[in-house]
């Protein structure tokens, strides 16, 4: 029991990602190195360009790595698959041609982890625990931007991944709703205590919601530090001493200007 | 600029609303003048009587009879059956071609939208054939498959393929990145993933081609009725025009060409539409694009 529980759950060593785009190969992440455990809430923190969204991207198998590796629990990401779950800031992740119980549901029976009647009973379940039971019966486009990443949300709960993989959900939200979804994350995390790996620009986000912080660098992205859960456990709440650190890190070669 | 452009556009929608409800106040006739189907049913009714006064006038049945006569005529060859009969086998042969054509032309899309070499083969394919009306294939038709439905259908099938192939193409390469993620993320691939995924995503766009390659076909079998219905015992709607022009049953040949109008309305409205509202619009993807793709075909 031991062993399983120090063995992390999703490890990445050694990660670079390269992608070709019109102006030739771009290097995204070099050399990139973190890990997982159950039931961790780990941020992946840096400004644009840092490739922290490929690496998710990555991680949910939507690309290959040109050098090192990425397993999840022992075994090697070879594609994308239903233990690994994206949540994505597009409000069009839903299938518009769904109600919100049939999107859910979607998850389920795209990946055939359950008969068709169970799919929408437990679909029905992570509707209410994002409490849109009212509308399971709404086509998205009827749905505000919030309402949208609940059900995001609710369909990857009810996969019961092994990590849900967040690439700044909220990002697109206004600042009052982004505030709501963000002690939503954390009250569903509270009672279900999934393990998550979440990217976001935002510091003050990443101090809200992560147990753990990766922050990385640009061009090429790289981990410059990871905070650890005891730290940021530690400064309880208000760290304002952290979030400066992160500062520091995140502009220490930045021009003046840009801050 | 932009409060520019909609400045001007509320002043002309505020000009048209005093126009439309005059100084009498909105009395019942000012009502239904608002409604369009209102003014419509008056054009038409118009246009009928003048029809009627014309050909009265005129007092020529064998170059235009009159209105009556042409409903009278209508009224006849549906009572005794023969126009009936006439438009089942128009529908059998329609959807005989109309389905291979549509069915072919997903394949070729499909394929297109998953390789290189498909998407070079529909371009080059309907670059090459899209102008090459479906009727001058007519005559090759009738030395390869003879007098006879086959030859109608091979012609309907190229006239329903390409425009519904080009659409369905179009519409699988839009289908945005996030729900292609989203589907193979849930382990999607292959059919099923083109079957769950592309094909409703893609579906405004497939709905355009549908209809496109309805009025296609449509029009085309029609014209390779008028051309060839006469070998076959049982013509379609076309053959009846033609035989009836033989025979020198003008109001007949009339109520013939009413009937094509009245399907192609009523194909239109009743099916494309329902259809139309049922999905798209349910799904609060209609695309503005799709009316003026539409607009096109049927010029």
């Amino acid at each position: 029991m031991a062993a399983v529980a120090d063995t992390p759950l999703l490890s990445v060593k050694g990660v670079t990602l390269r992608y070709r785009d019109q102006n030739g190969i771009v290097t995204a992440t070099d050399k990139v190195e973190f890990q997982v455990s159950r039931g961790d809430r780990v941020v992946l923190l840096g400004p644009s360009g840092c490739g922290k969204s490929t690496l998710l991207k990555a991680v949910g198998g939507f690309l290959a790595p040109s050098e090192g590796n990425i397993t999840l629990n022992g075994r090697q990401v070879a594609g994308p698959g239903p233990d690994r779950v994206m949540v994505f800031q597009e409000f069009d992740q839903l299938l518009p041609w769904k109600t919100v119980r049939e999107n859910v549901a979607f998850g389920l029976l795209a990946s055939r982890s359950l008969p068709k009647g169970e799919a929408h009973e437990r679909a029905l379940e992570a509707i209410r625990t994002v409490h849109l039971e009212q509308f399971a019966d709404a086509y998205p486009h009827t749905l505000s931007g919030g309402m949208k990443q609940r059900v995001a949300i609710a369909r990857c709960l009810a996969m019961k991944p092994e990590i849900i993989l967040m690439d700044e959900p909220f990002a697109a939200l206004d600042a009052l709703s982004r505030r709501r979804m963000q002690d939503e994350l954390l009250e569903l995390w509270s009672e279900y205590q999934f393990t998550m790996l979440f990217v976001t620009h935002s510091i003050e986000e990443a101090l809200l919601l992560g147990s753990r912080i990766v922050v990385m660098s640009p061009h090429p992205g790289r981990v410059e530090e990871i905070i650890e859960a005891e730290q940021l456990q530690a400064a309880a709440g208000a760290h304002p001493e952290i979030a400066e650190r992160i500062r520091q890190v995140l502009f220490r070669d930045a021009p003046d200007y840009v801050i | 600029m932009k409060t520019d452009s909609t400045a001007v556009g509320m002043t002309v929608r505020g000009t048209v609303m005093h126009e439309g409800s005059p100084s009498t106040g909105p009395g019942i006739l000012a009502q239904l003048w608002d409604k369009g189907w209102v003014r419509r049913a008056g054009l038409l009714i118009l246009l009928c009587a003048l029809w009627e006064w014309y050909a009265t006038r005129l007092a020529n049945p064998l170059m235009v009879p009159t209105f009556s006569a042409t409903l009278q005529a209508l009224v006849d060859a549906v009572r005794s059956g023969g126009l009936p009969a006439r438009i089942v086998t128009s529908f059998k042969i329609l959807l005989t071609g109309y389905g291979i054509g549509v069915l072919l032309a997903l394949i070729l899309a499909m394929a297109a939208t998953m390789t290189r070499l498909g998407s070079d083969l529909l371009e080059l394919c309907t670059s090459m054939f899209n102008p090459l009306p479906a009727i001058a294939l007519l005559p090759l038709a009738l030395l390869w498959f003879g007098l006879g439905n086959g030859s109608i259908i091979f012609v309907l099938i190229h006239a329903v393929l390409w425009p519904v192939a080009l659409s369905a193409h179009g519409g699988f390469s839009a289908v945005n990145g996030t729900i292609r993620m989203v589907g193979r993320n849930y382990g999607l691939s292959g059919i099923r993933y083109a079957a769950v995924i592309l094909i409703p995503a893609a579906f405004p766009s497939l709905l355009t081609g549908l209809r496109n390659g309805w009025a296609f076909a449509w029009r085309t079998l029609i014209a390779a009725e008028l051309v060839f219905g006469v070998s076959s015992g049982s013509g379609g709607i076309g053959w009846f025009i033609y035989e009836n022009k033989q025979q020198l049953e003008i109001p007949s040949v009339f109520a013939g060409l009413i009937t094509v109008i009245l399907i192609g309305i009523a194909v239109e409205n009743l099916i494309f539409d329902r259809i139309e509202r049922a999905t798209v619009v349910k799904w609060g993807m209609k695309s503005s694009g799709g009316r003026n793709v539409k607009i096109r075909s049927a010029a």
